[in-house]
């Protein structure tokens, strides 16, 4: 299969410096985030890859340089031609459906400000033609078009938002937490309307969330992200079955399972470092139970192994041994 | 369910709770009853809206006027407080209830050292020297994990990341050593590496000093994991209790089943998810009968007239007329 996106070397810096005078009088130097830390992956064509990792990790930053919302300090994002001989265009879904509606607009012009912006749409009549059937591909009714956001629930907010995506005729989504502000139930709603809509139009998904039970179930390939970096990449059943990376194998194990649930256990304290000064070497090694001398001096290569994974780690061998031991 | 259990720490009976408003009044509780007993868990799940934080509001006398409790009683620690005025109130809660919130920069004063905010709450509740509330204040801290604690005590909150800061939260709780913890999503901001070491830390606390321990969330994982009992909200009612085993294995209640259905499972992969259709009725737009018969897949005639009363079944209570004489 092609790929639809491909990724190379990425990274992204911020600049956090205190205000110039500031710096001056208490003289700080400026600083930086390296959000994103030379990472490359490729999403393939009809398929979903999601990003995982803890809070920080720069998961939004990638989807944000992805769609184009920030600019890559070094590196390239390159997609695919789609159908129309143009390379693909990319809409992304946010986490918040509540600040991302705007609240004074209807949302029938909510929803047709990207056909409007495109002009894929010649008259205004085809334009909420077309709004109508939009929201009865997300499961509203068109006369729902007449509201504002404000009278419908988040599960519904959602469903405009992803209207409203799909207005563009997009051929890739990134989505951003697209669930993690909803309820459970709420969340099945709109993570079938997902599965469905990408069967139905053939979308290809960036798919962005901290909850490995959803990544579980929507992605195919996954890729894991500590402090800027890939850390793992593999597809969806090898990397549950044979996590390599030792933080993989910290997060699965800290998912609470509700069908097995691991209780009684003790979990060892531990901290997310701070982005703003990470630590030397292999940046997970102040958590990491294997860690040893190399891994606080020398930063980890990206290895491939034979089933098509990729981990950056030292101490791999032990690593896998261990979790087969255990 | 009515039944009083003496041995209870947090004993909640028919609580009712009601909010006032311009356009008529809110139920926001309807006759929720449940108790927790000395070391035991009690997890409380239901959607956003759906009264858990109200509950364990209402317990703590915290209610935000106009909102207010209409009904029933809540008794800790034998004595019944639901009566008590604010003063009594104040020295309830800190002494008897621990409370953890969310969020936990919103618990803790920025401009006060970590230290210094445990030996005022400590000295609050317990007739310490100040000495002997530091030594009191680094034992806490030490306790809930934090490394380093004799440093650590001169930090400010800022200093601190989000799981160590939670964990500031609960030895603040625990200060004054109550009976009861009052937990409301204590997790939820927290990543999953992080939250695993808070519910395992809370776990602990039980099981070491007999503390009773209410856990709202929306996580079910969570639930699995901590809890003993869970107690299931849906519109202000409670719809179903019982052991956390029994209710994840053999749910009584169709809306519990639908949660439980639409969770995405780690072990299998399936094509859909089950989902409840619709979403759960505003306070003042309850249908009459059970609230939930309008997404309800079993719902008959009686339940969309006559209100199912929760019913023991097998080791729990569930509010539905499925285990009370049908639908029909
Ligand atoms: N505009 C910005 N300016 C400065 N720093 C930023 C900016 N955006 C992100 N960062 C920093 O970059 C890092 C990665 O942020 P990002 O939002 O990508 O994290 P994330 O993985 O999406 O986290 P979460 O799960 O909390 O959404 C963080 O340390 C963040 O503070
Ligand atoms: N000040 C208030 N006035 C009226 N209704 C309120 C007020 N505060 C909360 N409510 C309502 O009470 C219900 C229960 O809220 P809450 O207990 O916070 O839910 P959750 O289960 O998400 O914790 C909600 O429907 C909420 O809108
Ligand atoms: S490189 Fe070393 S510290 Fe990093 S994950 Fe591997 S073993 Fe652990
Ligand atoms: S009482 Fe009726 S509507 Fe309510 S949950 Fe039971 S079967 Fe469904
Ligand atoms: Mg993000
Ligand atoms: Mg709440």
């Amino acid at each position: 299969m092609s790929d639809a996106l491909t990724v190379n070397d990425l990274t992204c810096n911020f600049d956090v410096s205190a205000p110039w005078l500031n710096r001056v009088i208490e003289r700080k130097p400026r600083q930086f985030v390296r959000a994103v830390d030379d990472i490359s992956f490729s999403v393939p064509m009809g398929g979903c890859l999601s990003l995982v990792g803890e809070s920080g990790c720069g998961k939004s930053t990638v989807a944000r340089l992805v769609t184009g919302l920030y600019r890559a300090s070094e590196g390239e994002v390159r997609f695919a031609p789609g159908k129309s001989g143009e390379p693909l265009s990319a809409q992304m879904i946010f986490q918040d459906p509540y600040a991302s509606l705007n609240p004074r607009w209807r949302v029938r012009n909510i929803i047709a400000e990207p056909l409007r912006e495109l002009k894929l749409r010649n008259s205004e009549a085809e334009i909420m033609e077309r709004v109508g059937e939009l929201l009865k591909i997300v499961g509203l009714a068109p006369s729902d078009g007449a509201k504002f956001p404000h009278e419908f629930s988040g599960g519904q907010r959602q469903r405009i938002s992803i209207a409203r995506a799909l207005a563009g005729e997009p051929e890739f989504l990134v989505c951003d937490e697209p669930t993690s502000a909803l309820d459970v139930s709420v969340q099945a709603q709109i993570l079938n309307l997902m599965r469905k809509l990408q069967d139905e139009m053939g979308l290809t998904y960036l798919f962005i969330s901290h909850d490995m039970s959803v990544v579980r179930h929507m992605s195919d390939r996954i890729a894991v992200m500590y402090l800027g970096r890939i850390v793992e990449e593999a597809d969806t059943e090898t990397l549950f079955a044979n996590p390599r990376h030792p933080y993989t194998q910290l997060l699965l194990e800290t998912i609470p399972d509700i069908t097995h649930p691991k209780r009684g256990r003790s979990i060892a304290a531990s901290e997310v470092p701070s982005p703003l000064n990470p630590p030397s070497g292999c940046t997970f090694h102040p958590r990491c139970p294997f860690a040893d001398a190399r891994c606080k001096s020398e930063r980890p290569e990206m290895r491939s192994f034979a089933d098509g994974s990729r981990a950056a780690c030292h101490r791999i061998e032990e690593t896998v041994k261990a979790i087969n031991a255990a | 369910m009515t039944e009083h259990l003496s041995s209870a720490v947090l004993d909640v009976r028919g609580l009712c709770v009601e909010f006032p408003g311009r356009h008529g009044t809110v139920q926001a509780l309807s006759d929720v009853s449940l108790s927790i007993r000395p070391g035991e868990i009690l997890g409380v799940v239901g959607e956003s809206g759906a009264g858990k934080s109200m509950t364990g509001l209402a317990v703590q006398g915290l209610l935000e006027p106009p909102g207010r409790i209409s009904g029933g009683e809540v008794w800790v620690g034998g004595r019944r407080i639901d009566q008590l005025d604010d003063k009594q109130m104040q020295q309830v809660r800190g002494r008897q209830i621990g409370a953890i919130f969310q969020d936990p920069l919103t618990s803790l004063n920025p401009l006060f050292t970590v230290g210094a905010q445990l030996v005022e709450t400590i000295r609050l509740h317990l007739k310490l020297s100040k000495a002997d509330a530091k030594a009191r204040a680094i034992q806490l801290l030490k306790e809930v994990g934090i490394p380093a604690p004799e440093a650590r005590y001169d930090h400010y909150p800022h200093q601190f990341s989000g799981g160590m800061r939670q964990r500031v939260v609960i030895a603040l709780a625990l200060a004054a050593e109550p009976k009861l913890i009052i937990a409301d999503e204590p997790t939820t901001a927290l990543d999953v590496s992080i939250q695993a070491q808070i519910t395992s830390l809370l776990r602990r606390l039980c099981d070491d000093h007999g503390t009773a321990v209410m856990l709202v969330t929306h996580d079910m994982g969570v639930i699995a994991e901590t809890a003993d009992r869970v107690a299931v909200m849906y519109a202000g009612r409670l719809v179903e209790i019982g052991p956390v085993a029994e209710v994840l294995k053999n749910a009584r209640h169709p809306y519990t089943r639908g949660l439980m259905g639409s969770i995405p499972a780690l072990g299998r992969r399936v094509e859909r998810l089950n989902q409840i259709d619709g979403s759960m009725p505003r306070l003042n737009a309850i249908p009459a009968g059970c609230a939930f018969n309008p997404r309800c897949p079993d719902a008959g005639p009686r339940c969309r007239k006559d209100r199912p009363e929760p019913a023991q079944v097998g080791t729990g209570v569930a509010a539905c007329w499925l285990n009370a004489g049908g639908v029909l």
